[in-house]
C-alpha cells in the first residue's frame, strides 16, 4: 500500500464519506487512490469553497468536515475559510497536499508552509514525515478536531509521503499526551449555581453556539421552562432555543432586540451558556456588561472563562453535562415582576418594519418562511441579509442556521450551502446572501449544476454593500464611499449560464409564487429579488456605546 | 509586573513557534527565553520571563494550556523559587585596569573563561539582578560583547 491509500483507509475508518476538494501535481496518488475509494469527493471551483463547504457540511450534520487541496496556492487559498471554521469552533479536517520532505524550505515550486501560516487558526496541525504515522495522526486529528471545543485540525501531506509504499500495517493508537477535555462541571459549582437561581429575582439566559454544540438543546429547555427564565442568544445560538418560545427574547448585541439587551442590562443573574462576550454582543464594553448581575459562565473552553468579563461562578465543563446536573437541583426563583417588566419593553419596542407594499427583506423573508418547509436549513452570507435573518427568520431548531458568526465572511454562503446540501440532501436548503457576498465565490454555482443540489438562492439585490453603505449612512453623513457595485452582471442570466434556473422579482406581489414555483422546482434555483439600497437593519446599538443605547427603537 | 512562567511542551519540531504566537498576538514582549530537553528526553521546559498584568497573563497561561503540545504550565511569579541566569561577558582590560578587574569578578565570584591580550571573558551565574550589577560595574572598563542564558528556574523543594 502507499501512503495514499492509507490515509484514506484511516479516513474510512473515521466514517468520513465526503471530501469537497480541489487537486494539483503533490496529490496524483491521492487522486488516484480516491478512485478505488468509497469516499466520495466533491470537485469545488475554489479551494475557498471546499474549505467553507467542509465546513457547512459539519454545521448541519454535526460530523467533523473534510477538505482537501494541493500544495503551495491551493493551501493558502484555503486560508480564510480555516480562520473561519476556527472562530465558530467548527470541527474540520483540512488535508493539504506538500512538497517532497527533501525539498521542504527550498522554496521548491508551490511550497508554501501552511502548517506555519495557520498556526494562530487552528486548533492544530501535523505535517507527516513517514506514512506509517498517518493511521494515529488521522485519528488523532479527528479526535482533536470534534472534542472539547472543536475546531480545524490540518494535515499537511508531502508528495513523498503520500507515494512511500508501506508494508508494515501500522498502528492507529493515539499518543496525545496532554490533551485534555473538559466533561463533567464542578459539583460544588453546580450547587452555587442553583442556589443563585433560587436567589434570583430577575435571571436570565445568555446562550450561545457552544449550547448547539454540546447537543444541550433539551437541558436547556428544562432549565428555561422549570424556572420561567428569559433567554437570549447569540447569532450562533439561534436555534438552541424555537424562536416562537415565548421565553425567547430574541438575539443580543448590535442588531438585537430592545428586550434582549435591556434584559441583558438588567439582570440580576446571567447565566452564560457556551458563549464567549464577544463585542458583538458586549460592545466591546465588557467591564460595563450586565453590571448589577451575578454571573455565571459554564464553557469547555477554560480559556474563555475571565476572558472578558469576571465570573462568579466559574464553571468549566461540557454545558450539557452540567445543565443535566443542574437540571435536578433547581429551587424555583420568583419571576413574574421581571416578566412584567421584559413584557412591557416587549411591548414598547417590538421589531418593527414599515410595510408599504414594497418589496422588503422581511416580506422576502416571510415567505420563505411560510413556503419552505418547516425544517429548511437556512444559510446565509454576510451584510444586512445575514441580519435581517437572525432577526426574523423563523430559526426552530439548532443546526437550521448556518452563518459565519465570528469571522463574518462574506462569500461563505453559497460554498457553506452546498456542503449543507450534500450533509442532508433530503432537506430543502436556502441561501439568502446579498449581491456583494455571492460575488466573493459565485464560482461555486458550477458545484451546484454539477453535482445537481437543488439550493434555493435567494439574492437580496442592492446594488450595494449594504451593510457598509448603512454606517457611511449613519456615522458619515451619508458619504458613499466604495460600496456601489455599478457593474454587477445580470445575475439570471448567470445562473442560466451555469444550467441553473434564474428569476427575476421586482414587486412584493410576485414574491409569493415565485418562491412557490421555486420551491417546487427540482433542481437548483437563484431568485434575483431586486430591493431597495436604502433598507436598513434596526435597532442598532452604536458602535462602542452601552447595548442599551439603541438606534431606531 | 514580570511574570515567570515554566512552560513543559513536547519536544518537537515546530512548537517554540506555536508558544511564542500566543505572546506576539497579544503584543507582549518576551523579556527572556530559554528552552532545553528535561529529566524526559521527550519534554522540553521553556522558562519564559515576560511583564503583563495578572489576568493577561492567566489569559495567556490558559492560551498556552491549550496548546496540544503544551504538557503543564505553571506560574512561578509568586512561589518560592530559585532561579539563576548565566552570562558570558567579555571585557576590555589594559595592563592598568587588568586588576581591577579581575578582583570584581572575584567579589561577583565569577570566573574568567578566556582571555585575549586586551580583553577578559568571564562566566558569572546568579539571579538577574546580580548579573544586571555585575555588567553595570563592568561597563566602564568597556564591553565588548555581552551573553546572557535567559532566566531558568525551579521551585524549591518543601524541606
Ligand atoms: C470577505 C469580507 N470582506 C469584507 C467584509 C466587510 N463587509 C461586511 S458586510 C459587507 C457588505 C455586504 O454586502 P452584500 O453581500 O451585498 O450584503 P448586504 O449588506 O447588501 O445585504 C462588507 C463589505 C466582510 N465581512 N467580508
Amino acid at each position: 500500500m502507499n501512503g495514499a491509500e492509507i490515509l484514506l483507509e484511516a479516513l474510512e475508518q473515521e466514517e468520513v464519506e465526503d471530501i469537497f476538494g480541489y487537486p494539483g501535481a503533490v496529490l496524483l496518488a491521492l487522486l488516484d487512490a480516491l478512485l478505488r475509494s468509497k469516499i466520495r469527493h466533491i470537485l469545488v471551483r475554489h479551494e475557498q469553497g471546499a474549505i467553507h463547504a467542509a465546513d457547512g457540511y459539519a454545521r448541519v450534520s454535526s460530523k467533523t468536515g473534510v477538505c482537501l487541496a494541493t500544495s503551495g496556492p491551493g493551501a493558502t487559498n484555503l486560508v480564510t475559510g480555516i480562520a473561519n471554521a476556527y472562530m465558530d469552533s467548527i470541527p474540520v479536517v483540512i488535508l493539504t497536499g506538500q512538497v517532497s520532505t527533501d525539498l521542504l524550505g527550498t522554496d521548491s515550486f508551490q511550497e508554501a508552509d501552511i502548517t506555519g501560516i495557520t498556526i494562530p487558526i487552528t486548533k492544530h496541525s501535523y505535517i507527516v514525515k513517514d506514512a506509517r504515522e498517518l493511521p494515529r495522526i488521522v485519528k488523532e486529528a479527528f479526535f482533536i478536531a470534534r472534542t472539547g471545543r472543536p475546531g480545524p485540525v490540518l494535515i499537511d501531506l508531502p508528495k513523498d509521503i503520500l507515494n512511500q509504499i508501506v508494508t508494515k500495517a501500522a498502528s492507529s493508537k493515539m499518543t496525545l499526551k496532554s490533551y485534555k477535555v473538559f466533561g463533567k462541571g464542578n459539583i460544588g459549582q453546580i450547587e452555587e449555581f442553583a442556589k443563585s437561581i433560587a436567589k434570583s429575582t430577575r435571571p436570565v439566559i445568555y446562550a450561545g453556539g457552544g449550547i448547539v454544540t454540546a447537543g444541550a438543546t433539551k437541558p436547556l429547555r428544562a432549565l428555561v421552562e422549570k424556572c420561567n427564565i428569559p433567554v437570549v442568544t447569540t447569532l450562533m445560538g439561534l436555534g438552541c432555543i424555537p424562536s416562537d418560545h415565548p421565553n425567547f427574547l430574541g438575539m443580543a448585541g448590535m442588531h438585537g432586540t430592545v428586550s434582549a439587551n435591556y434584559a441583558l442590562d438588567d439582570c440580576d443573574l446571567l447565566i452564560a451558556l457556551g458563549v464567549r462576550f464577544d463585542d458583538r454582543v458586549t460592545s466591546g464594553l465588557g467591564h460595563k456588561f450586565a453590571t448589577k448581575a451575578k454571573i455565571v459562565h459554564i464553557d469547555i473552553d477554560p480559556a474563555e472563562i475571565g476572558k472578558v468579563v469576571r465570573a462568579n461562578i466559574p464553571i468549566v465543563g461540557d454545558v450539557h453535562m452540567v445543565l443535566e446536573e443542574l437540571v435536578s437541583r433547581l429551587t424555583l426563583p420568583k419571576v413574574s415582576e421581571w416578566w412584567e417588566q421584559i413584557h412591557a419593553w416587549q411591548r414598547d419596542f417590538p421589531l418593527r418594519y414599515e410595510q408599504d407594499g414594497r418589496l422588503s427583506p422581511q416580506i422576502i423573508l416571510g415567505c420563505i418562511a411560510e413556503i419552505a418547509r418547516d425544517d429548511a436549513i437556512i444559510v446565509t452570507d454576510v451584510g444586512q441579509h445575514q441580519m435581517w435573518v437572525a432577526q426574523c427568520y423563523p430559526i426552530t431548531y439548532p443546526r437550521q442556521l448556518v452563518t459565519s458568526g465570528g469571522l463574518g465572511t462574506m462569500g461563505f454562503g453559497l460554498p457553506a450551502a452546498v456542503g449543507a446540501q450534500i450533509a442532508k440532501p433530503g432537506k430543502n436548503v436556502v441561501l439568502i446572501t446579498g449581491d456583494g457576498s455571492i460575488q466573493m465565490t459565485i464560482q461555486e454555482l458550477a458545484t451546484i449544476a454539477q453535482h445537481r443540489l437543488p439550493v434555493k438562492i435567494v439574492l437580496m439585490n442592492n446594488g450595494v454593500l449594504g451593510l457598509v453603505r448603512q454606517w457611511q449612512k449613519m456615522f458619515y453623513e451619508e458619504r458613499f464611499s466604495e460600496i456601489q457595485l455599478h457593474a454587477n452582471p445580470d445575475f439570471v442570466k448567470v445562473a442560466e449560464a451555469y444550467g441553473i434556473k434564474g428569476m427575476r422579482v421586482t414587486t412584493a406581489q410576485e414574491v409569493k409564487p415565485c418562491l412557490t414555483e421555486a420551491m417546487n422546482h427540482p433542481g437548483p434555483v437563484l431568485i434575483d429579488f431586486v430591493i431597495s439600497p436604502d433598507e436598513v437593519v434596526l435597532p442598532m446599538v452604536v458602535p462602542g456605546n452601552a447595548i442599551t443605547d439603541m438606534l431606531g427603537r | 509586573m514580570l511574570h515567570t512562567l515554566a512552560v513543559l511542551v513536547e519536544n518537537h519540531p515546530g512548537v517554540l513557534m506555536r508558544v511564542v504566537g500566543l505572546f506576539a498576538r497579544r503584543a507582549y514582549n518576551i523579556d527572556s527565553l530559554s528552552v532545553c530537553q528535561t529529566e524526559n528526553p521527550g519534554i522540553s521546559r521553556m522558562t519564559i520571563v515576560v511583564s503583563g498584568d495578572d489576568q493577561i497573563i492567566e489569559q495567556v497561561s490558559k492560551q498556552l494550556y491549550k496548546l496540544v503540545v503544551v504538557h503543564k504550565v505553571t506560574d512561578l511569579t509568586n512561589e518560592t523559587i530559585v532561579d539563576r541566569e548565566l552570562a558570558l561577558v567579555r571585557v576590555k582590560v589594559n595592563a592598568e585596569t587588568r586588576m581591577e578587574v579581575l578582583q570584581t569578578v572575584n567579589v561577583f565570584r565569577g570566573r574568567v573563561v578566556d582571555m585575549g591580550r586586551s580583553n577578559v571573558t568571564v562566566e558569572i551565574t546568579g539571579d538577574g539582578e546580580k548579573i544586571d550589577a555585575f555588567v553595570r560595574s563592568m561597563r566602564p572598563y568597556g564591553l565588548l560583547e555581552l551573553v546572557r542564558t535567559g532566566t531558568i528556574a525551579i521551585l524549591r523543594s518543601d524541606n
